[in-house]
């Protein structure tokens, strides 16, 4: 059984309808990509998910049960955590703060913030610093140990690698396999294809609010998701 | 001199709990509560009738009134006020200024518009030599005491604890707070039920300390509002600066001329809005 699945899924902005029934789907524990040039949909998808985009219509389901039109909060304690584009830390809080804002809904799993320190121990270090005042791959980071406190099901990460040096990507990136190894479903929103292709099982290609491409990440030639992607 | 600008201090801390709940809410949910000051006079009107069926003095009026304000703001704004809230702020400014109106008409309607207040007994008349030649009431330093305690608290609450870890990440970016499985409307909810305890204080601290009238509520609401826009809106410190400048203010324009007061603490206020329109501590980014 998948643990995601959104069916015939459409998302409006007002009178902009931004998905035209996107049928997206991911399994326990698999890793998604998701690519697609600026103004996809890509982002839309992750957040009608997460029930932040109220005008929607179509379905989505979440370990079998229905989640469309929920709450975001009521969706995040079901085990959906996101992290979102941009960061998105709260300034006023410290990085200890924020990860501790990822824990709010106490859902039982493996990890803890001392877990989330072991894993990245430069956040031990700036624990008692303002968020913002990181940089721009730190924050990423912090946006990272904060998700995974929520100890969620289903990671949804939107542009993680948006805005940041390569060698810093490269080290957000080979924390992945630490982080999907007890059995967490992860979909990357990602705009370098052939990291997106490395890092993922299948992948799904989005082009003007419609799925234009999916399937097991290896199979297609370049030619094939360079047409998916530009049409 | 000194003497003015003691008894402007003490004046301005009970401006300083008028303004505290007033920052508290605002601070957290960016909403502009115009019945504020209505609330507060409608939480002196409570102590004042609790005194007059069941002969209750100050205190235990405070002890009853402040629970039933906690239920109070906590299901105003489940029921009321969350519905108002959003990127436009006029909804909730018309429903705030509605429920002002809807007050003071109650309230002269129970009680007609005479001006009432709290006897307190020995508390209202004793006061403390302090320094040579400066003496302050007993009542006044009582409200100096808790402005201060409450300003502490509320700072200890926000900086230490979870749930002011949750009204501050609520400030800061409500739908990312949302997507930690936060519940906006119950961190709302709570924030406004705090700021009702304080309002259940400083309303009955105003009853005791002068009269108060139904038509009274936009008049503190105003020294609440200069208060808070002269200490910013960086830390509750700030509005208790805030309140004790206005308070000063007044207390000095009082001295040079009876008619004064009022208007030289609207010139102040209005003078740090030109000068330095963040307040005196600003939020910090």
């Amino acid at each position: 059984m998948s643990l995601l699945k959104t069916e015939r899924l459409e998302a409006y902005y007002g009178d902009f309808q931004a998905l035209f029934g996107v049928d997206f789907e991911v399994g326990e524990g698999e890793t998604v990509a998701l690519i697609g040039a600026n103004g996809a949909g890509k982002s839309t998808l992750l957040r009608t998910v997460c029930g932040l985009l109220g005008s929607m219509r179509g379905s989505v389901s979440f370990m079998g049960e229905t989640v469309a039109g929920l709450r975001p909060e009521a969706i995040a304690r079901r085990g959906i955590a996101m992290v979102p584009e941009g960061r998105r830390l709260f300034p006023s809080l410290s990085v200890e703060e924020n990860l501790r804002m990822g824990a709010h809904s106490r859902r039982a799993g493996p990890w803890t913030l001392d877990k989330v320190y072991a894993l990245f121990p430069m956040l031990a270090e700036r624990r008692a610093a303002p968020a913002t005042s990181l940089s721009g791959g730190q924050q990423q980071i912090v946006a990272i140990g904060r998700a995974l406190l929520a100890n969620p099901r289903l990671l949804l990460c939107d542009e993680m690698s948006l805005g940041l040096a390569p060698i810093v990507v490269k080290s957000i990136y080979d924390a992945l396999p630490a982080i999907t190894a007890g059995g967490l479903a992860l979909v990357l929103v990602e705009q370098d294809v052939s990291l997106a292709r490395s890092v993922s099982s299948r992948l799904y290609c989005l082009r003007e609010g419609k799925v234009t491409l999916s399937g097991t990440s290896a199979s297609f030639p370049r030619e094939e998701i360079s047409k998916a992607y530009f049409g | 001199m000194i003497d003015t600008v003691v008894q402007g201090v003490l004046l301005g801390a009970l401006y300083a709990l008028f303004a505290m709940g007033q920052a508290l809410v605002f601070g957290v949910m960016r909403l502009t509560n115009v019945a504020h000051g209505d609330f507060i006079v409608l939480a002196g009107f409570g102590a004042v009738a609790l005194a007059a069926a069941f002969g209750f003095g100050p205190g235990a009026a405070l002890a009853c009134l402040v629970p039933l304000a906690l239920a109070a703001g906590y299901g105003l704004q489940r029921a009321l006020l969350n519905r108002t809230l959003g990127r436009d702020p006029l909804p909730s400014l018309v429903v705030t200024f509605g429920l002002s109106i809807v007050i003071q008409n109650a309230l002269q309607e129970v009680f007609s518009a005479d001006p009432r207040s709290l006897a307190s007994g020995a508390l209202a008349t004793e006061s403390v030599q302090i320094l040579e030649g400066v003496s302050a009431g007993v009542l006044p330093l009582v409200i100096l005491a808790a402005a201060l305690a409450a300003a502490g608290s509320l700072q200890w609450l926000f900086g230490r604890t979870a749930l002011g870890r949750a009204f501050r990440a609520a400030s800061d970016d409500v739908e990312t707070a949302a997507l930690m499985g936060l519940d906006p409307r119950a961190v709302y909810a709570a924030a406004t039920a705090l700021a009702f305890a304080l309002i259940a204080l400083a309303g009955v601290f105003q009853a005791m300390r002068t009269t108060i009238a139904p038509a009274d509520g936009p008049g503190l609401l105003l020294y609440s509002f200069e208060a808070v826009v002269i200490g910013g809106l960086g830390s509750f410190w700030g509005s208790f600066a805030g309140g004790l400048v206005l308070g000063v203010t007044q207390a000095i324009g009082f001295r040079l001329d009876p008619g004064w007061g009022l208007w030289l603490g609207h010139v102040v206020f209005l003078a740090v809005l030109v000068v330095r329109p963040q307040g005196f501590f600003p939020r910090t980014r």
